[in-house]
């Protein structure tokens, strides 16, 4: 007996939606295995890791909080990759936009202008989508890869945000620490609920992913990116324009990042750091995925992958484990969705091997 | 016929059965081929020809059934076993590697030690028995279609095969090199090599076969001997009813000019692509226009320069209802009324993933689907609806998937969604390639009634019977020049295949003059 895997007539509907139930647990499943061998109570690192995070009503505000940004980026990105554009750098447009979001808040420090928050937040989308439109420059004029380009400017970013927090931006009064000045009341973000640091960001964010769902299901141009993606040719033979494609699909990523960006700089953080996003732009690409690039599917895997964030200070905090476990469970997470989709496609069947 | 009648076939197919996952391909075939015996196997597209022939040749195994050969049972579990056993393939679409020589390519095909100057005067000894010239020094890129062909028949023979398939060897051959092709496969036919033939088109068989077994749906629907039959009669097994005739209308002598190539030269940017020379053509309203040629003469190209795919930089090269649009995409030129029907369905002119409604949006958008920017799914649907029902497209409905769709059904379904937005100017490649009988003429008539309403059309086919039974003028196109146009009546199948081969007379300017009706 072997196993063999046979072609479906057409792809399975049902499994492309269990596919992500799966792989979660496949991970819960191997998570454990991996508590066993660190030596820890398995049943006891799955609590810490996934119920103690949200036993409260803090924690659960606090899990809407980290995913706003991944809904954010996850659903800006998942334009981009619909049409088959590979925009890796979400993480860099993050950053970009917290600098040029903040900078403007800095700039106008002190301000009491209404159209102060309206404006950075602007000013963040547009930083994004500079840092966007290099690679999708690159992609359309060179026909240079838009997935190297796009990583490699994740670390140019990286380094301008150190450069100007330990440099020009550097807060004077800051005992040295690499930050910039705390931002004022005027340029916060306001508080949604009392008690909580869930913030405005999430409703934007949430009107974000319906914004995305009508782009995708109901405007023509999302209709023209769709067959961009999926058949290169056809879009060519209807004189549907590819460059456009790769723009929009690179500036929604970059604009949607960037806004990220500056809602964690004028909401939980407080200013600029060199720590504003713990790999944001990089697990919202998994988020993307998981929520099979649908803004409603986004918006459940954004919050699975917040949970991931949460258990891994819980890990830390109470199990003495890394805080890069959660690192760890982000890529089992992806490892085990690309597995299961292999069954979208293909049917397994014992059969006996012939003579 | 066969020169001898030994007792025992060559070949035997006993209940051949294979089932994929949404159909049956082969439904208990049984097949006998005689030593030295051409023997056709008849059938539409989809009938399991093909399905048939992989399975004899070891590239599928079926799930049911017995091979004999030569009365012992034997599996085929890869090509490499079937050659050995004495089977060799020549394939419709070719399988040589273009950057290497003739000599070469063979070589890789050839167990045994590399020793190119031998096998090079062994594919010109070969060449020269059978009459299939090929120099084995050159480049396979720099090789006509038809040469091509002979490289992977000579191939075959090479390894003295017992057993030959020709799977549609003639769908690439101006009429006079089919009519060679003919004299080689009679030749080996009488030095005792069985030849399996495959092919739709029922005159060749009757001309050439000895024996014929007709397919339907993965059914044999009969055998007989072709030199008995009438094409009449052979059609009848192959669709199960007779075959339709288009009714033609009177030629019109011609409307307001809707498309105009002028001086249409073109460098392709593809290595084995074809550049094009020169062009100059005119398509008038109500007129239907074919342009006939061996595939890969610059077909694509021109194709391609038509429907904007490949904007050109000269704007004044091709002009449309009086505008010049060289330098436009094809969504502004289908905003002028063009439609085009391309030669690639799956994939072109549909996109595989999407449903129905989703493709006709793909380029009837322009008849009320949008809104500021938004579709209108509704009417969208209607159109998809409306176009399944007169078109007698079979599916699930307006939310089946594209892919799921048999070639001639999407054809069906992809000229209809072409006709349906009334176009000015229709542009056709292969309308009926893979298409069955039954749909094929249905497609043609719809074309005839659409030209008798005004439109103009222009069909680019490899297949001369079609041009001649719809077209109005016809021109040629070879190695990237075309000829000049004539007048369907006042030509034949014999000068146009000689065209087709690029030898027409130059007779000044080539290309448009005003025709005569």
């Amino acid at each position: 007996m072997w196993l063999k895997f046979e072609q479906r007539a057409e792809p399975s509907k049902v499994i492309s939606y269990l596919s992500p139930l799966l792989a979660v647990g496949l991970m819960f499943l191997s998570g454990m295995i991996l508590f066993l061998i660190l030596g820890k109570s398995p049943v006891e690192g799955f609590k810490v890791f996934f119920l103690y995070p949200l036993k409260d009503s803090y924690g659960v505000a606090e899990l809407f909080l980290k995913a706003t940004p991944l809904m954010l980026c996850a659903v800006g990105l998942s334009v981009g990759f619909k049409a088959n554009v590979w925009n890796i750098g979400a993480e860099g447009q993050l950053l970009i936009g917290a600098l040029v979001g903040g900078g403007l808040a800095l700039h106008f420090d002190g301000s009491n202008s209404l159209f102060l928050l309206p404006s950075m937040i602007l000013a963040g989308a547009l930083g994004g989508m500079i840092w966007a439109a290099i690679p999708a420059y690159l992609r359309t004029r060179f026909n240079a890869n838009e997935i190297l380009t796009s990583l490699m400017l994740v670390y140019i970013a990286e380094l301008v945000v150190s450069w100007l927090v330990h440099g020009p931006w550097k807060d004077p009064d800051g005992f040295n620490f690499p930050q910039t000045k705390l931002l004022s009341a005027q340029a916060t973000l306001p508080i949604l609920l009392a008690g909580t640091r869930v913030n405005t960001a999430l409703v934007i964010a949430l009107g974000a992913l319906v914004a995305g769902w009508i782009f995708m299901n109901k405007s023509f141009m999302g209709y023209q990116m769709k067959v961009a993606g999926q058949a290169e040719q056809a879009g060519r033979y209807a004189g549907f324009s590819a460059k456009r494609s790769v723009w929009i699909g690179m500036l929604a990523g970059g604009a949607m990042a960037g806004v990220a960006g500056i809602a964690e700089v004028a909401g939980p953080i407080g200013q600029i750091t060199e720590h504003i996003s713990p790999g944001y732009g990089f697990a919202a690409m998994i988020v993307a995925f998981v929520g099979r690039l649908s803004p409603i599917g986004i918006f459940f895997s954004s919050l699975l992958m917040a949970l991931l964030y949460m258990g891994g200070e819980q890990a830390q905090q109470y199990l003495a484990l890394p805080s890069s476990i959660s690192k760890v469970f982000q890529g089992m997470l992806l490892f085990f969705l690309l597995g299961s989709d292999v069954f979208i496609n293909f049917r397994p069947r014992l059969v006996r091997r012939r003579k | 016929m066969p020169t001898q009648t030994p007792d025992k076939p060559r070949l035997a197919l006993k209940g051949i059965r294979k089932v994929y996952p949404s159909v049956v391909a082969n439904d208990g075939i049984d097949l006998a081929v005689m030593p030295g015996e051409i023997h056709a196997v008849l059938g539409e597209n989809g009938a399991g020809k093909s399905t048939l022939m992989k399975v004899i040749y070891g590239v599928i195994r079926p799930d049911e059934g017995q091979i004999l050969w030569e009365g012992r049972r034997v599996t085929v579990p890869n090509p490499a076993q079937a050659r050995e056993l004495g089977i060799g393939m020549v394939f419709q679409h070719f399988s040589l590697f273009e950057t290497l020589t003739v000599v070469q390519n063979v070589a890789l095909a050839i167990p045994g030690e590399f020793d190119l100057p031998a096998l090079s005067q062994r594919i010109e000894e070969v060449s020269e028995r059978y009459g299939l010239p090929v120099d084995p020094r050159r480049l396979v890129h720099a090789l006509s279609v038809g040469e091509r062909q002979r490289v992977e028949i000579i191939r075959c023979l090479l390894q003295n095969p017992r057993l030959l398939i020709l799977d549609e060897p003639t769908s690439v051959l101006t009429p006079q090199a089919v009519r060679k092709l003919f004299e080689t496969l009679r030749q080996l036919a009488t030095e005792g090599v069985s030849i399996l033939y495959i092919s739709h088109k029922l005159d060749e068989i009757q001309e050439l076969c000895h024996a014929a077994t007709v397919l339907r749906n993965g059914r044999v629907t009969g055998t007989c001997t072709p030199s008995q039959e009438t094409p009449k009669t052979m059609a009848r097994m192959m669709i199960g009813e007779d075959l339709p005739v288009c009714s033609h209308g009177e030629p019109d002598d011609g409307g307001e000019v809707r498309l105009r190539i002028v001086g249409l030269s073109h460098a392709t940017e593809d290595p084995f692509g074809t550049d094009l020379r020169n062009i100059h053509l005119e398509v008038r309203s109500g007129e239907i226009v074919g342009i006939a040629g061996v595939s890969g003469n610059g077909q694509q190209e021109l194709l391609k320069a038509i429907s904007g795919e490949e904007p050109l930089a000269d704007k004044h090269a091709v002009q449309m209802c009086g505008v010049k649009v060289g330098h436009l995409n094809p969504a502004r030129r289908r905003a002028l009324g063009m439609c085009f029907v391309p030669e690639e369905r799956l994939g072109r002119g549909a996109v595989p993933r999407l449903s129905l409604t989703e493709n006709i949006l793909l380029t009837a958008y322009r008849k009320g689907m949008l809104f500021s920017g938004l579709i209108r799914w509704g009417v969208a649907k209607r159109f998809a609806e409306d176009c399944i029902a007169r078109f007698d497209v079979k599916c699930g409905g307006p939310n089946s998937e594209a892919k799921s769709l048999s070639g001639g059904n999407l054809q069906k379904f992809i000229v209809g969604r072409e006709i349906m937005q009334e176009p000015k100017l229709l542009v056709l490649a292969q309308p009926t390639w893979g298409v069955d009988v039954g749909a094929s003429s249905f497609i043609r008539q719809t074309l005839l009634d659409l030209r008798n309403s005004g439109t103009a059309i222009l069909v680019i086919s490899e297949e001369l019977e079609e041009l001649f039974e719809i077209c109005d003028r016809i021109v040629v196109i070879a190695k990237g020049t075309l000829s000049p146009s004539k007048v369907t009546s006042k030509t034949g199948v014999e000068e146009i295949g000689m065209w087709m081969s690029g030898m027409w007379p130059e007779t000044g300017t080539s290309g448009d003059a005003p025709h005569v009706a």
